[in-house]
């Protein structure tokens, strides 16, 4: 697919995740809206996975370790068919399948997530499973950068590299903030990309909205041979909306109406300028 | 003299006698493998045992995660670890999606022994039974753990199986000895007392019984090695005729056995109930025969709370 086609979907992937938040009160667009480029190229590019059989068990599987940032994961999903787009906005509402936290039971998610640090553990059982069965699928999951100070990050990240997993592909949102400010005031976890070498990761950074760069690194992951690979990828929390970007207070905040009419404002002419490079 | 065989021994030969028959059964553990007995399972499929080193968050998320690909896992480490440490990871990586996770936690309660209260695990049982869908089972002898294990990997969801260290008689080896998850057992009729037992504790439950007889108190013993879903129906029979109940478990009265028959016959049949166990204290070093001497939980000890209480 090429960069402007991904573009005009993340941009859509982007509208879906404001119109959730704001739709549902309450949710989580930081980090939704920093990840949404990735999310893109992963169910767009990447994945081998097919909406018309969501089980298939050569399926890629995809553990969103951060999982609070659902409202992106959900966008994604819906934009890529595996179910109507229309019902984003009951995010978080009574009897909605859309749950606040990534569930297993719904459409396209392959593991309920949410409690960080356990996200990543369980990716590693599912690359494990591909290795000792040898199945050719790949594993893929995605960590925010504070979810990095949970112990149990280190504990899964020693145990794939220990056990050279390969097929295992971490990526981290390190957009630099987390709900009680930047993560290297809070609680440091840099540097992020040595840790992981010195888990026996092989390690690649790269620039989070810029789809060149991210097809290369996930083709350099991909060809990896003998020890997983964790991406390291430099992002702007917010994303895409004006007032949103890199602060740390849209963490877990909804939009509220006035707000959600310039997001979607911010999005609309992203857009319209995605459109009129196509004409170009 | 009955045969004695410790449920720990039992859980890594059934894992050994099922591997053929169940080649999805992948067994985890956490550098414990020679105190849980996964070990005997690792010599015969060294292939199938996953060692994760002393990390047991992360063992159980694994267990999670290679379910969702086809596996049977059996995670195994000690009680204090496997629901202690790992509580959340149960809940939210196993319960929650309602995932083909076994648990097999040995050195529970405090025959741990010398090891003392930091690893004598008296809370599992209560943990495990807040969890929506689990089962929760304790075996009392060898026969009743394997057969545990077996009904374990038969059924498809996330299962909690405590099993001990110390060696323990074998009391329910009879050729019509069956095993149904949620199903408890009458292992001696009685009219005067019930005295519901599990684990290791049935067989101090039918000692006591024994004594009681020689005083013409007729006691009724009940097994439940499903803990949840309890097999409410034996119980409130059996209170029904006896009007009298006393729980015994190598657990914290809170949570345990105990509060669950009390939360069956409040719900349904309320009569006087005696909880033993441990009394809302904290174990100690100490050989397993000294420690369940101490804390009332042998023969004699049971004996001695049954007949004061009634």
């Amino acid at each position: 697919m090429n960069n402007l086609e991904l573009q005009k979907h993340a941009n859509e992937v982007r509208k879906g995740i404001v119109t959730a938040v704001h739709s549902a009160k309450a949710g989580h667009p930081g980090g939704s809206l920093s990840a949404a480029d990735v999310f893109t190229f992963l169910y767009y590019e990447e994945l081998n996975i097919d909406p018309a059989n969501q089980d298939m068990e050569s399926r890629d599987r995809f553990v969103l370790s951060k999982g609070h940032t659902a409202p992106g994961l959900y966008s994604t999903l819906a934009n890529r068919g595996f179910f109507p787009v229309e019902d984003l906005t009951t995010l978080r509402k009574l009897g909605s399948y859309l749950q606040g936290h990534p569930c297993i039971h719904i459409p396209g998610v392959d593991m309920s997530s949410g409690s960080l640090g356990q996200g990543i553990s369980a990716a590693v059982g599912m690359a494990l499973g591909g290795k000792m069965d040898q199945k050719d699928y790949r594993v893929y999951t995605l960590l925010g950068d504070g979810e990095l100070q949970e112990g149990q990050v280190w504990e899964a990240s020693m145990f794939a590299g220990h056990r050279k997993l390969d097929n295992l592909c971490v990526i981290v949102d390190n957009n630099n903030l987390q709900i009680d400010g930047p993560i290297d005031q809070v609680c440091s976890p840099y540097p992020i990309d040595k840790k992981f070498e010195a888990f026996n990761f092989h390690v690649i950074n790269v620039e989070a909205h810029d789809f060149d760069a991210l097809r290369a690194a996930f083709t350099e992951a991909r060809e990896t041979k003998g020890m997983p690979t964790a991406i390291v990828m430099h992002s702007l929390k917010g994303k895409g909306v004006s007032f949103m970007e890199n602060d740390a207070e849209w963490h877990g905040k909804a939009p509220n109406d006035e707000e959600y009419a310039i997001a979607m404002a911010d999005l609309q002419k992203i857009g319209d300028e995605l459109e009129k490079a196509g004409e170009a | 003299m009955a045969n004695k065989i410790a449920t720990r021994e039992s859980y890594g030969n059934a894992l050994k006698e099922l591997g053929e028959e169940f080649p999805n059964l992948v067994v985890l553990d956490a550098d414990l493998a020679a105190a849980t007995k996964t070990g005997i399972f690792k010599k015969a499929y060294p292939d199938r045992h996953i060692d994760c080193g002393i990390a047991e968050c992360n063992m159980v998320s694994i267990a999670a995660g290679l379910s969702t690909v086809g596996k049977i896992p059996f995670v195994s480490s000690f009680a204090m670890f496997a629901a202690g440490r790992a509580f959340e990871q149960v809940r939210n990586s196993v319960g929650y999606p309602h995932l083909n996770v076994k648990i097999g936690a040995t050195h529970a309660g405090i025959t741990v022994g010398e090891d003392g209260a930091s690893h004598q695990c008296n809370e599992d049982i209560a943990l495990m039974r807040t969890i929506p869908g689990m089962v929760v089972m304790c075996p009392a002898d060898d026969v009743e753990a394997k057969a545990a294990v077996r009904a374990a990997l038969e059924y498809n969801g996330p299962v909690y199986i405590r099993f001990g260290r110390a060696a323990v008689p074998v009391i329910n080896d009879r050729p019509d000895y069956s095993f149904e998850i949620g199903k408890g057992t009458i292992v001696r009729e009685g009219s005067d007392v019930t005295i519901v037992a599990t684990g290791i504790c049935v067989d101090s439950a039918l000692g006591a019984a024994e004594s009681l007889a020689a005083d013409g108190i007729s006691a009724e013993v009940i097994n439940i090695c499903t803990i949840k879903p309890l097999d409410e129906e034996l119980i409130l029979n059996s209170a029904k005729k006896t009007g009298k109940v006393v729980t015994v478990e190598e657990h914290t009265v809170i949570g345990g056995l105990g509060s669950a028959v009390c939360d069956c016959l409040c719900a349904n049949y309320p009569v006087p109930v005696r909880k033993l166990g441990m009394q809302d204290v904290f174990g100690e070093s100490g050989s397993a025969a000294a420690l369940v001497e101490k804390y009332g939980l042998d023969a004699k000890g049971v004996y001695a709370s049954v007949k004061a209480f009634i």
